[in-house]
């Protein structure tokens, strides 16, 4: 299984697509997509909704950008995140360290809903 | 340019210097053993004393056949340990394991056979058993397959908590059992991810230190035996019986079948720890998974039998532990091995602590005798990495070595004070001619523990081996019959007694009865000096039906039922006020054993016993009732005890107080619900000051304090 990225720039920062498997073989590449973007130090978002598996090596090919990106102030939100996928990031932990794109939308609801 | 982590740094060591099979290799480092990955490749590093050759034999996750058989080269060995690194292997979607050639003559105590793959004895992850209770392969000739796996936990500022051991309340529970009912509502029944979500109940409960029943991997599918009354597949259910000890049991993980098992425990610890509790793991290095002569060859056994097993003259196993071999702990290379294996989950795994079964077998020599300075266990105690961890003794054996109040301690092991156990049950139950001994057991048994303290007792009235709560109550005997050996597992003597009919009973008077037998052992247990145990499911009652050796259960009579929380609210209601009471108040977790001396600021000694009358205990042989009073060094409370185990109410007098403190009802569990007990802070002052009528086996808690909530200093929440 491979995987495919692909970048799109928008106002408001970086979106990252990624579609297929994240494991051992294809995250070495995705990292390597996400790095320069972290440099940028715009906003960046990474679309998971067409990624069907992501293993242990995959979650901590997401935790290492997430790193570098804290390294630099950059924000990184993840996007699309499949219910299992979000299942297996849960148990892990891994999902305590990322926000994701449903929380974003949750609080920024809850902000206007509070400006109201 | 932001400076980034993920640059390489160019190592010698990265490069290939030989080939073996077509792969690429070099020599690998002795040290660390296990498997390791580093810069380009994976360092393989196995210990084997007599084995002629070893052979690397690696699989693609799952195949049934290897990819690749790589015997390691001469230059490869270092003393009796093999290394080799071997390069472009995906860490992630390999398993591996060994071939061991040398020689097979059991009467000299080798098993050598390359015929077999063997695990890694420090694989981190193992895979086999991915999912519990699916019927595995067993067509296939490795069953337990050492995975490669990276030690890179993000854990944030987490450490292990340090809670001074005399502050531990401890829950002893099951993973799987937990959770695993369906009443649970968790997302992952039966999972270290479903233990994570009910960690909100633990703390409201007030527990600060959870110990785990076995979690390195276990084969589940172990027990032949079905249910005789069912037909039901029996299973390994405890897991007393490693196969690996330094891989957490993937069936325990909902992320197990992804080998994510060791991410998804760390999670669990990590939140545990953040909610302020400890974990303490009950660790098994008594025997292996491998059993005796009859037994499957794991790993042990092919690598060097001769080494890590006790053998007779004639080369059969000793059995110390009841379960066909023992393990040969004092060894030199095995102590650094269990050595190995605790740091291990303690830096990798942050655990508080340990508990070792039937650890009275860590102190016997080669040959089986006990030694007067076991070096296993002062290695342990004095290790930099485990110096501050809990390590704590089931100071017996399978063979007849007793040694609670005598395990070789440095300074630094507990132990279950099955002492302890045993005379509170007898107490509970009426017996004669315990008062005296009850004493002793409350009062942190200075008989056992008086150069250790206090805290070197772990006080338990019920484990997980052995009868609940609720059934030490509802039984004489125990009814094991689900377990198909005939009743003849589990322990004969119980010290329990069912308050008039064998088992469930509609009798209102019996089951009142029940449940203030239940608040009585609560009472005494959680003010005895010592450190408390609870067993999980005993604050609400949890039954298994009589059965004291549910070792084999994997269904309901094991699972805590969670609809229980709100049918035995009462009983949680009490077990919750009291391990709060046993916060709030110092004097009942001092770590120096009373004395009776007198505290010249209230006047009135550290400890003292009274009967019927104040300051005249009676410790005859027909006496079934005391009363202990405690104070502590500080201007704070002090806390008064009855217990009547009598079936008969009995006129207690007060002692008298001093410095404008007068006696206030904290908890009586001849009371009916819910004056059975009150929140700590707000008892009840008592109308008269002198005197309290103890109902019948019951328990009285009075509080000696002032009514000015300011003039104290005693809210001492641990």
């Amino acid at each position: 299984m491979t995987l495919n990225v692909k970048e799109r720039r928008n106002k408001t920062g970086t979106v990252l697509v990624a579609t297929g498997e994240i494991n051992s073989e294809t995250s070495g590449a995705l990292l390597q997509a996400l790095l320069p973007l972290v440099r940028e130090g715009k906003p960046l978002r990474i679309d998971l909704t067409a990624v069907t598996y992501v293993s242990s090596a995959g979650l901590r090919t997401l935790l290492v950008v997430y790193r570098e990106a804290q390294h630099a102030g950059v924000a990184v939100t993840l996007y699309g995140v499949s219910e299992e996928v979000r299942f297996v990031m849960s148990a892990t932990g891994f999902l305590d360290f990322f926000e994701t794109g449903e929380a974003v939308a949750a609080a920024a609801k809850a902000k206007a809903k509070a400006a109201r | 340019m932001t400076e980034t982590r993920s640059e390489q740094v160019l190592r010698v060591d990265a490069y290939p210097t030989h080939e073996v099979g077509g792969y690429r290799v070099r020599a690998g480092k002795p040290f660390p053993f296990g498997a390791n990955v580093v810069p380009g490749g994976v360092s393989f590093s196995v210990f084997s004393d007599q084995a002629t050759s070893m052979t690397l034999v690696i699989y693609q996750r799952g195949e049934a056949d290897p990819m690749a058989e790589l015997e390691f080269p001469e230059e490869f060995r270092t003393g009796s340990v093999f290394a080799m690194t071997v390069f472009g292997l995906d860490h992630e979607n390999i398993e591996y394991g060994y071939r061991a050639d040398g020689p097979y003559d059991p009467v000299t105590g080798h098993r050598f056979d390359a015929r077999q793959v063997l695990s890694d004895p420090y694989a981190r992850l193992i895979a086999g058993r991915d999912v519990w209770g699916v019927e595995p392969d067993r067509s296939r000739g490795y069953q337990y397959r050492s995975r490669v796996c990276l030690q890179d936990f993000d854990w944030g500022d987490d450490t292990p908590l340090g809670i001074p051991a005399e502050d531990l309340v401890v829950y002893e529970t099951h993973v799987r059992g937990f959770t695993r009912h369906p009443s649970s509502q968790v997302t992952a029944p039966g999972t270290f991810a479903g233990l994570r979500e009910k960690i909100p109940y633990l703390k409201e409960l007030g527990i600060n230190c959870i110990e785990l029943l076995p979690v390195f991997e276990f084969d589940e599918s172990d027990n032949p035996r079905t249910n005789p009354e069912t037909g039901e597949q029996l299973f390994d259910y405890w897991g007393y019986n490693t196969v690996s000890f330094f891989a957490p049991k993937a069936g325990y993980a909902a992320t197990g079948r992804y080998g994510m098992q060791g991410d998804e425990f760390r999670t669990l610890i990590k939140d545990l720890h953040a909610a302020g509790i400890e974990v303490i793991l009950d660790v098994v290095f008594n025997h292996t998974a491998e059993g005796n002569e009859q037994g499957p060859t794991i790993s042990f056994k092919g690598l060097d039998n001769a080494t890590y097993y006790m053998l007779t003259p004639e080369g059969y196993y000793f059995n110390f532990s009841g379960t066909g071999n023992t393990v040969n702990c004092n060894h030199p290379v095995v102590r650094n091995y269990v050595l190995d294996c605790l740091r291990h989950w303690v830096a990798d795994y942050h655990i508080d602590g340990f508990r070792f079964d039937l650890a009275a077998i860590l102190g016997r020599a080669l040959d089986g005798t006990p030694l007067p300075n076991p070096p296993l266990l002062e290695l342990l105690a004095y290790d930099p990495v485990l110096r501050h961890t809990k390590l704590i003794a089931e100071a017996w054996d399978a063979g007849g070595l007793y040694e609670v109040g005598n395990f070789p301690a440095y300074g630094r092991w507990a132990e279950w004070n099955g002492k302890y156990r045993d005379t509170v049950r007898r107490w509970l139950k009426g017996d004669s001619g315990v008062t005296g001994e009850l004493a002793t057991r409350i009062a942190g048994s200075p008989d056992l523990y008086s150069s250790r303290g206090t805290a070197a007792s772990v006080n338990f009235l019920t484990a997980h081996d052995g009868f609940t709560l609720a059934d030490l109550v509802s039984y004489n005997d125990k009814h094991n019959g689900a377990n198909g050996e005939n009743n003849n597992d589990g322990a004969n003597d119980n010290n329990s007694w069912n308050c008039g009919a064998e088992g469930p009973t509609q009798d209102p008077a019996i089951n009142a009865l029940r449940t203030r037998q239940m608040k009585n052992a609560l009472a005494i247990l959680f003010t005895s000096q010592g450190i408390p145990m609870l067993l999980a499911g005993d604050e609400v009652a949890r039954s298994q039906q009589g059965n004291n050796n549910t070792y084999c259960q994997d269904n309901e009579l094991s699972w805590f039922d969670w609809d229980q929380v709100d049918d035995n609210a009462e009983l949680l209601r009490f077990t919750r006020e009291m391990i709060a009471f046993r916060g709030r108040h110092r004097e009942l977790r001092s770590t120096a054993h009373p004395t009776g001396q007198v505290r010249e600021h209230l006047g009135l000694p550290d400890i003292s016993w009274h009967g019927e009358r104040a300051w005249q205990p009676d410790w005859s042989d027909g006496s079934r009732l005391l009363a202990v009073a405690r104070c502590g060094t500080g201007d704070d409370d002090v806390v008064y005890v009855a217990m009547n185990s009598h079936w008969e109410s009995h006129d207690l007098e007060l002692p008298a107080l001093p410095g404008g403190r007068s006696w206030h009802l904290f908890a009586d569990t001849g009371a009916a619900a819910p004056h059975d007990i009150r929140t700590p802070g707000t008892e009840q002052e008592l109308d008269n000051a002198g005197k309290y009528l103890i109902g019948p086996r019951s328990v009285v808690i009075l509080v000696g304090r002032t009514n000015d909530p300011g003039d104290r200093d005693d809210l001492d929440t641990p």
